[in-house]
């Protein structure tokens, strides 16, 4: 193949693919049925082989798969709730193979009665079934680069974070069952993982609403996700929700835990350092269109997702003029608190250049920030909760890329860490 | 402030006096210990088992153990840097935090150690070798003398630099007004 034909196909597969999401190609085409028998019935279900490119994003200059986050392909996905084989994924140590029947959880510490659960044990108990968000407190770490990175998607932007339905019994049955004593204040919960991962959770937090999780959207957990049994805390960052959970010390104090104190705390703009940061801050995301689509002049719906660890999302608004003016979206689909919502937009593009945002609000009216209100509060240095408004800029060719402005003042130095960002910024 | 006291006491003797669904193994203290094996080390120094060890023991260990991952002088490389090269600032870069300017307990760096390195051979450490390490990362961090033996009383009683820098969130504050930070 010569270097023109080259580049000939080059254009032409680059085109199909931002034609996904703009004018149907092409003129008359037949699309008949098929002529002999299909595929027979199977035990289980598998995607079309032409959705074999929707994966989950794992940057290539990690250190190590063992640590590290791939990435819910939000840009590809529509919906509250994420399939589960690409549920966003952070680990610590790698998955841990665990056989469901050795599997324990135990409860000690300041309890009158130190208990031992089997799996079956936990499934025989009361259950909850409720939706919620989970989100990595790394989640948006590449708005820290600076310049911000124009080939930003919104998988690379957002994707530490997926919705599911999980199902699970209130982790306050189970600290009734072992009857807390009055000195019990935190819960001290560790992971199976070969990090034997531990968070203090404050005993109110875990009498409230926080649960051991065993199904997540109807089916047994993925490995990936703590198979069989993990926490979930609705609202705080995903590092708490202790995945492959087998103990839970209740104690008089925290750990301060190397995850609680070297990690997944936030330097503030003033340098101070916060312990404890757990309530995700409000969040939204433009999915389509968004960095790396290609649009065709005319009507696009907008689309997106938007949540906040506060609770319910009361809404969003949108900006298709470089935030001039802002409409407010619609909401489709159920409205639950700690959940991914989504919302729409009519919007028909005029072929000329400009900038699409949003920006949620939610029902306690807390908001998110433009970038350079967000680094009046934040460290240029700090490493996570980053959740100002993100912006995708549509160019006149219709090639859609990342849309933040620059800061003022000299550009801070890159990210090096792998950390739960998952990228590695080595400039 | 009474009227809260009263009102915790009667949310843990309505817990206490819960109705049980009778799942669950009872476990006694021997069970207990036997699973819970690595220790949950706190700030107080709870948890830490016996044990000892000093800088010239640990560099031992670190050389064969560690280097290769945050490199020969804890520069860190390809993993996280452990000594830190300079005090921390709003301007020093994420990659540059070490444990001499960023972590804010010793204890937690045993609890780490012991729980999660070496990378790919964790919990193979023996507690000596712990606190060695320990002893060791603290000493090339300028935070004791390279002579000093730390152990089960007295790692929870050396101050890390960077504890100053820290609070609690301020919303976190709201939502917990009990908290207090060891």
């Amino acid at each position: 193949m010569n270097r023109r034909r080259f580049l000939q196909s080059l254009t032409a597969a680059l085109a199909a693919g931002g034609l996904r999401i703009a004018r149907a190609e092409g003129g008359f085409r037949p699309f008949p049925p098929a002529p002999a028998l299909g595929r027979p019935l199977q035990p289980i279900g598998e995607r079309a082989p032409s959705e074999a490119g929707v994966v989950r994003y794992i940057s290539n200059n990690l250190p190590s798969r063992h640590t590290g986050a791939a990435f819910a392909p939000i840009g590809e996905l529509d919906g509250i709730v994420t399939p589960n084989g690409l549920h966003f994924e952070r680990d610590h140590a790698g998955v841990p193979a665990i056989d469901p029947e050795a599997y324990r959880l135990v409860i000690h510490g300041q309890v009158e009665r130190p208990l031992m659960f089997t799996l079956a044990d936990l499934m025989r108990l009361p259950s909850e079934n409720h939706v919620y968000f989970i989100e990595c407190a790394g989640n948006g770490q590449n708005g820290y680069r600076e310049p911000p990175e124009p080939t930003l998607t919104a998988t690379r932007s957002r994707g530490l974070v997926s919705g599911a339905e999980w199902t699970g019994v209130p982790l306050r049955i189970l600290l009734e069952e072992a009857g807390l004593k009055p000195g019990g204040r935190w819960i001290l919960a560790e992971g199976a993982d070969a990090a034997a991962w531990v968070r203090s959770i404050p005993i109110d937090k875990g009498l409230r609403d926080v649960l051991v999780a065993y199904k997540q959207n109807g089916e047994a957990l993925r490995p990936e996700q703590g198979y069989p049994v993990r926490l979930v805390v609705p609202g705080w960052e995903g590092s708490i929700q202790v995945k492959w959970l087998r103990r839970i010390l209740v104690a008089d104090e925290p750990a301060m835990s190397r995850g609680e104190t070297s990690e997944y705390t936030d330097v503030r703009a003033d340098g101070r350092i916060d312990f404890f940061t757990w309530v995700m801050e409000p969040q939204s995301i433009i999915t389509r269109p968004s960095g790396g689509q290609v649009l065709a002049p005319g009507y696009h719906e907008i689309r997106g997702l938007a949540w906040s660890g506060f609770g319910r999302v009361d809404r969003v608004e949108v900006s298709t003029d470089d935030g001039a003016t802002w409409r407010r979206a619609r909401l489709t689909g159920p409205v639950l608190p700690y959940a991914l919502t989504r919302f729409v937009l009519d919007w028909s593009w005029d072929g000329r250049e400009t900038v699409l945002m949003s920006r949620v609000v939610d029902e306690r009216g807390q908001t998110q920030p433009t970038r350079s209100e967000f680094f009046e509060r934040w460290g240029r240095n700090n490493r996570y909760h980053y959740n100002a408004i993100q912006a995708w800029r549509v160019g006149a060719d219709g090639r859609v890329q990342n849309g933040d402005p620059a800061l003022a003042g000299a550009p801070a130095p890159p990210l090096r860490a792998g950390g739960c960002g998952g990228e590695v910024f080595d400039g | 402030m009474a009227r809260w006291l009263s009102l915790a006491l009667a949310l843990f003797l309505a817990l206490a006096l819960a109705q049980r669904y009778g799942v669950g193994l009872p476990l006694s203290e021997e069970q207990v210990a036997a699973y819970a094996t690595l220790p949950i080390v706190r700030p107080s120094g709870a948890g830490l088992p016996p044990g000892e060890g000093d800088a010239a023991a640990g560099f031992e260990i670190y050389a064969f153990d560690c280097a290769g991952c945050h490199g020969p002088n804890g520069e860190g490389a390809p993993f996280d840097r452990l000594v830190a090269d300079a005090p921390f600032g709003p301007d020093l870069p994420s990659f540059r935090f070490a444990i001499g300017n960023y972590w804010p307990y010793a204890t937690t760096l045993w609890d780490y150690i012991n729980r999660a390195m070496p990378f790919t051979a964790p919990h193979s450490l023996e507690a000596d070798e712990v606190y060695a390490l320990v002893a060791y990362l603290l000493a090339e961090n300028g935070i004791i003398d390279a002579e000093a033996v730390v152990n089960q009383d007295n790692l929870a009683d050396i101050t890390m630099p960077a504890r100053p820098l820290f609070r609690l969130d301020p919303f976190t504050r709201q939502l917990y007004p009990w908290i207090e930070l060891p």
